[in-house]
């Protein structure tokens, strides 16, 4: 069983996020890091990869200026190996171009499965892994609570507005996990000194036989127009607890008729 | 604008409240608007998205045991290659609306603009708007190439209203057989007990977050949503965590709520969990700490540990009935 993971590298959402102000895209110079809600997925592929008894975990990534500090994170968990898609024509891209990207990426992998987050925490569009799974030819199976597979399928229980479906997908297929369906494991001080010497595969949009137009700003086929500042909510009263201050709940959901 | 589509999911002949309101909103832009529905119930389901302003519903079928995203985006791509682009599609962001979109843009090489909060029309084009760091501001943004341009659009970002329209046009459409990417079937439904309210539609949602301290705890929110005959809601963090299923998730990623109060115990406001909230018409926090940013957006604010703030709120709320 091998499994392939996309994994998104973002500036530390706990961090001052900035938009550039010529393109109105995320300024993503600085360090990024591994995208919280990818470590489910990764270590969802370890586990599955362990109780199949065989086979390795890649971690598929786009970048900008071959940024890999996200994925030594993800190596130190313990996948295998990574490939990063790292190129200037790349700047802009919107989730199209990405499932573009990375559809090319695992078509060279060839994994069994692909799993990937249900969104990632700076662009939560969440259309990636479908757009990927469509441009792939694959089915997909989206908003995993549970995941187990065989050799030749995946069973998912997959959320629902009303609870949650029991689906059954051939492989080759592409799964996206919500988080805390499972614990993603700390890297261990072995783990971290086995990431460093762990192979990272730096492609450029060439190297995936992609035309330049097709992805970046030029592919996006999309403009922010203006940002402007939100209206803003004002504080209301605060008042610090003294063993009564549930009366004052009460008095206010009166006030509003809740009560 | 002449034409845009919304699809319409349904269930047992009833639509969802958010195919109502991005109707309300089409209705507002063009004037031919269509809905896009499938399942059974659909013929059902008909009448009331014409009575919101559906004049024509394509209705595509049973669905059977494969998932909406598929077959339901072919419909619409073969429907676009027989009729010609509409200006828009518009999909309510659900986990199907998703998938479907997804797959619809990928099959017509069309990008998505996702997590719309609002639309407005400039130079006869649509314009999304989108709620960014944490709300404090709005983003406003356009398709620049050929339609039709997909729009995924959150719940809530409109008024659901009838129109008073009559009886729509019901063509039906084919689901067409899409081969591999339909390869994931449905072996069982499950239903999980819930007692209240739906999240999104609840009036009261009482959530909480990483100050509960333990998973236990989360009985206090359950309790208290219960007596005040809302839904209980969760933080990023403690859906993480493991505490609580993602079903839960108030937030960017996860739901937007606009009840009439939001009750937040425990949470302290990270920016991606008051985007999902203050649009709700009252908002009480209860949290330890006084810095905690909750506080700069609630109306009424307790300084206090929910441990013993939300028992002697559970007593005196079932005191009061």
């Amino acid at each position: 069983m091998n499994v392939a993971v996309c994994v998104k590298q973002i500036p530390d959402p706990a961090g001052e996020l900035a938009l550039d102000p010529s393109t109105h895209t995320l300024v993503r110079e600085g360090k990024l890091i591994l995208d919280d809600s990818d470590s489910y997925g990764v270590e969802m592929a370890l586990q599955l990869v362990e109780s199949a008894g065989g086979g390795e975990v890649t971690l598929v990534s786009m970048a900008p200026n071959n940024e890999t500090s996200g994925l030594r994170t993800a190596l130190a968990m313990g996948a295998a190996k990574a490939v990063l898609i790292s190129d200037e024509a790349l700047a802009g891209s919107d989730a199209l171009g990405t499932a573009k990207v990375l559809a090319a990426a695992v078509s060279r992998i060839q994994p069994d499965l692909v799993l990937a987050a249900t969104e990632s925490t700076d662009g939560y569009t969440g259309t990636t892994p479908v757009q990927l799974a469509e441009l792939l030819g694959w089915p997909a199976v989206t908003f995993a609570k549970k995941v187990e597979v065989s050799t030749e399928s995946v069973t998912v229980r997959r959320q629902t507005e009303a609870g949650y479906d029991e689906v059954v997908s051939p492989l080759p297929a592409v799964v996206t996990v919500t988080a805390g369906v499972v614990e993603p494991r700390y890297p261990s001080f072995k783990g971290i000194m086995a990431a460093r010497s762990k192979p990272v595969e730096e492609l450029t949009v060439a190297d995936l036989g992609l035309e330049a137009s097709a992805v970046g700003a030029a592919g996006a086929r999309q403009q922010v127009i203006s940002v402007q500042a939100a209206e803003e909510r004002k504080a209301g009263e605060i008042v610090t607890d003294e063993g009564d201050a549930h009366q004052k709940i009460v008095a206010y959901l009166e006030q509003i008729k809740v009560l | 604008m002449d034409r845009i589509w919304v699809l319409a999911e349904q269930r047992d002949g009833e639509p969802s409240t958010v195919a109502l309101e991005l109707l309300a909103a089409a209705r507002s832009f063009a004037g031919a608007v269509a809905a896009i529905t499938w399942g059974s119930g659909a013929a059902e389901a008909a009448a009331t998205l014409g009575e919101h302003g559906a004049t024509k519903v394509y209705d595509a079928g049973e669905l059977g045991d494969s998932l909406p995203g598929p077959r339901v985006a072919a419909a619409i791509a073969a429907l676009v290659a027989a009729e010609g682009a509409p200006d828009a599609v518009l999909v309510g962001q659900t986990y199907d609306g998703r998938d479907v979109a997804s797959r619809l843009s990928a099959r017509l090489d069309r990008p998505v603009l996702t997590n719309v909060v609002g639309l407005s029309s400039e130079d006869g084009a649509l314009v999304s708007e989108h709620a960014i760091f944490g709300g404090t501001r709005v983003l406003k943004a356009r398709f620049t190439g050929e339609g039709p341009g997909i729009f995924l659009i959150r719940a809530k970002s409109f008024a659901a209203e009838a129109a008073g329209g009559g009886a729509p046009e019901v063509v039906s459409i084919e689901l067409p057989d899409t081969g591999a990417t339909d390869g994931a079937k449905v072996k069982g439904r499950h239903e999980e007990e819930r007692s209240g309210p739906q999240l999104d539609e609840a009036a009261v949602v009482v959530s909480g977050g990483r100050g509960l301290g333990s998973a236990e705890s989360y009985a206090l929110v359950e309790e208290l949503a219960s007596l005040l005959h809302g839904a209980p809601g969760a933080s990023r963090a403690i859906v993480d965590a493991g505490w609580v299923p993602y079903s839960h998730q108030v937030g960017q990623t996860g739901k937007t709520v606009k009840p009439t109060v939001y009750i937040a115990c425990g949470i302290s406001g990270a920016t991606q969990h008051m985007v999902g909230m203050k649009g709700a018409k009252n908002i009480i926090a209860i949290n330890k700490d006084e810095s905690a940013p909750i506080f700069t957006i609630a109306d009424l604010g307790v300084v206090g540990d929910v441990h013993t703030v939300l028992p002697k709120l559970i007593e005196a709320i079932k005191a009061h009935q």
